[in-house]
């Protein structure tokens, strides 16, 4: 069931585009102190950079659990093992009151169906609300955590259909139209400066002063062309474009063998 | 006054043809036996509110009992899709089914506004976002104090609430410990309260630690001894989440005659959850157990004469 797995130099330990996607997320979660956890990828993406970035992060589940040191991958964001061991376990109301709209997250955590250029994202529906062609689970906690949050990194794969010029509906709002973003944030009393980083199967992407999403840096083995094919805009890419560093055999026994033995995220 | 009841009875005399009817708990302490009873009693035209619609709500839409959903989070948890609400939402099949959508706390701010009697709950969610275009009863207002603006949503009283917990003495004073999600809310929020225990427990062992008593018997109707009522979803403590369910589901789901089948075994083929339990089967239950324990310590609250 597992993808190819492509190595950068022969050398180099044979990797999936999942494990570099799961690894580049980690990794910037260096020098973070509270980060919000969300199912899926950024489950995985958190846990693996607690062992091994950032073994001080403290992880906050919309569950309720603060401080959660699960002791196997949790399947989902209100499995149990989150709750023995953690710091606090608090209602839902004190979660996003006091610790999330309180402005105690510095990172949140979002994936989505749809992102657009300016990092905004699509959890609810794709084509119209009322007669939609595929109902999406919602906002969840989404549309708080991209508001309260101090900063947002997001994590997606790449393709036509979720890298899109318009999206369907705003669940989560991004940098909105683009420059004035910052602005509007200022005004309407917003914690959160909004999406800094995504993360994708193929690279690393901020973003510029126009509120617009720019490759930073290229996934070993991954190329423009595999960019430019799987966005519904024209990428724009920074100068120097840099190559991610392959995982490390670490950073892959840790995925393999601890965190998702099963391959549930990374096949 | 005891009020211990059968599952049977407490459904059959709280829960009425038409009602807002709240289960709550956030993936942990989901009353899927509650659920399974209302699916066996064929109530209808409910109101189901819940954050996260889950297994039981795909269930009793399925079965025919809810013509609306008021939720924030419509999937299966770690899993995917819910597909018997999706079939009614995007092909209108057997018939379509009206949704009120909000986020968590959204949802959260509702049950506490309802709980405390207030007009409305205001947050600071939902800017520049298509939620207030999709539910017109999300709206912003003006800070009497300031130029701020912020969002407000409106109270959410169901008419029943079911809270699921560890343990209950007979009058319904209610202690849970692990996730609390927001069933303290939702309680606090119901005209009618039904709670499901794993254990009815003496009124001394409430009394011993009353920091842990989240729902005060004050305001609970009916209390409902029903060991593993939670199951697929769990108890902390007591047996963990059968994800192995949770990802059956997924294909039994797939389909309206296989959902029908299954509904035809595990819910209208059993009378009731020990029979559901029984058909489990022991050793699917015993592995469903935490692999060790890890007791709180205790501490001294003091006697003061």
């Amino acid at each position: 069931m597992s993808e190819p797995r492509t190595g950068a130099a022969p050398q180099a330990a044979a990797f999936s585009k999942s494990e570099m996607m799961i690894v580049a997320a980690a990794r910037e979660l260096a020098g973070q102190r509270v980060c919000f956890v969300g199912v899926g990828l950024p489950n995985i993406a958190v846990n693996l950079a607690r062992r091994t970035v950032a073994p001080t992060l403290e992880l906050v589940y919309e569950s309720g659990a603060f401080g959660a040191k699960p002791a196997r991958l949790p399947l989902s964001i209100g499995d149990p093992t989150i709750v023995t061991g953690a710091t606090a376990v608090v209602s839902m109301f004190e979660l996003f009151s006091f610790y999330l709209q309180g402005g105690l997250v510095d990172v949140g955590f979002l994936g989505a169906a749809q992102v657009d250029r300016f990092g905004n994202l699509n959890s609810t529906v794709i084509g119209d609300y009322e007669h939609p062609k595929t109902r999406l689970p919602g906002s969840g906690g989404a549309c708080e955590i991209a508001i309260n949050a101090r900063q947002v990194f997001v994590i997606m794969r790449q393709s036509k259909r979720s890298f899109v010029d318009r999206i369907d509906f705003r669940t989560s709002p991004g940098n909105l139209g683009g420059a004035d973003a910052a602005r509007i944030r200022r005004e309407e009393g917003w914690l959160g400066r909004g999406p800094s980083v995504v993360v994708t199967d193929l690279g690393i992407y901020h973003f510029d002063d126009t509120g617009q999403m720019r490759l930073d840096s290229i996934h070993p083995g991954a190329t423009l062309d595999q960019v430019r094919e799987t966005m519904g805009w024209e990428v724009r890419v920074a100068e120097p474009l840099v190559t991610t560093p392959a995982p490390t055999p670490e950073e892959l026994r840790l995925i393999r063998e601890e965190l998702d033995p099963e391959g549930a995220y990374t096949k | 006054m005891s009020k211990v009841v059968s599952m049977r009875d407490a459904v059959a005399q709280l829960v009425h043809d038409g009602d807002v009817v709240a289960i709550e708990g956030f993936t942990h302490l989901i009353c899927f036996a509650a659920g399974h009873e209302i699916i066996r009693q064929r109530k209808r035209d409910l109101t189901l509110a819940r954050l996260t619609p889950d297994l039981i709500y795909d269930q009793m839409v399925a079965a025919g009992t809810a013509r609306k959903l008021v939720f924030s989070w419509l999937g299966n948890p770690g899993v995917g899709g819910l597909h018997a609400i999706r079939r009614r939402v995007e092909d209108a099949d057997p018939a379509p089914i009206e949704l009120e959508e909000y986020s968590h706390f959204g949802m959260v701010g509702r049950y506490t506004a309802g709980a405390s009697n207030l007009p409305f709950f205001p947050l600071r969610s939902y800017f520049e976002t298509d939620l207030p275009k999709a539910n017109p009863l999300i709206r912003p207002i003006r800070s009497p104090f300031g130029d701020d603006t912020v969002y407000a949503v409106p109270p959410l009283r169901p008419d029943v609430t079911v809270v699921h917990a560890q343990r209950a003495d007979a009058e319904g004073n209610t202690q849970m410990w692990g996730l609390l999600g927001c069933q303290k809310e939702a309680a606090f929020a119901a005209e009618r309260v039904i709670v499901v225990v794993e254990e009815l427990c003496s009124e001394a062992v409430i009394r011993a630690d009353p920091n842990r008593t989240v729902i005060p018997g004050l305001i609970v109707d009916a209390v409902v001894v029903e060991p593993f009522g939670a199951h697929p979803s769990y108890v902390q403590g007591a047996y963990d989440r059968d994800n192995r369910f949770y990802r059956d589901w997924d294909a039994i789901s797939r389909e309206a005659a296989t959902t029908q089948a299954w509904l035809d075994e595990w819910v209208y083929g059993v009378g009731g959850r020990a029979e559901y339990v029984a058909k489990l089967g022991a050793e699917r239950v015993a592995g469903l157990r935490p692999s060790g324990e890890a007791p709180s310590g205790s501490v001294d609250y003091g006697v003061y004469k």
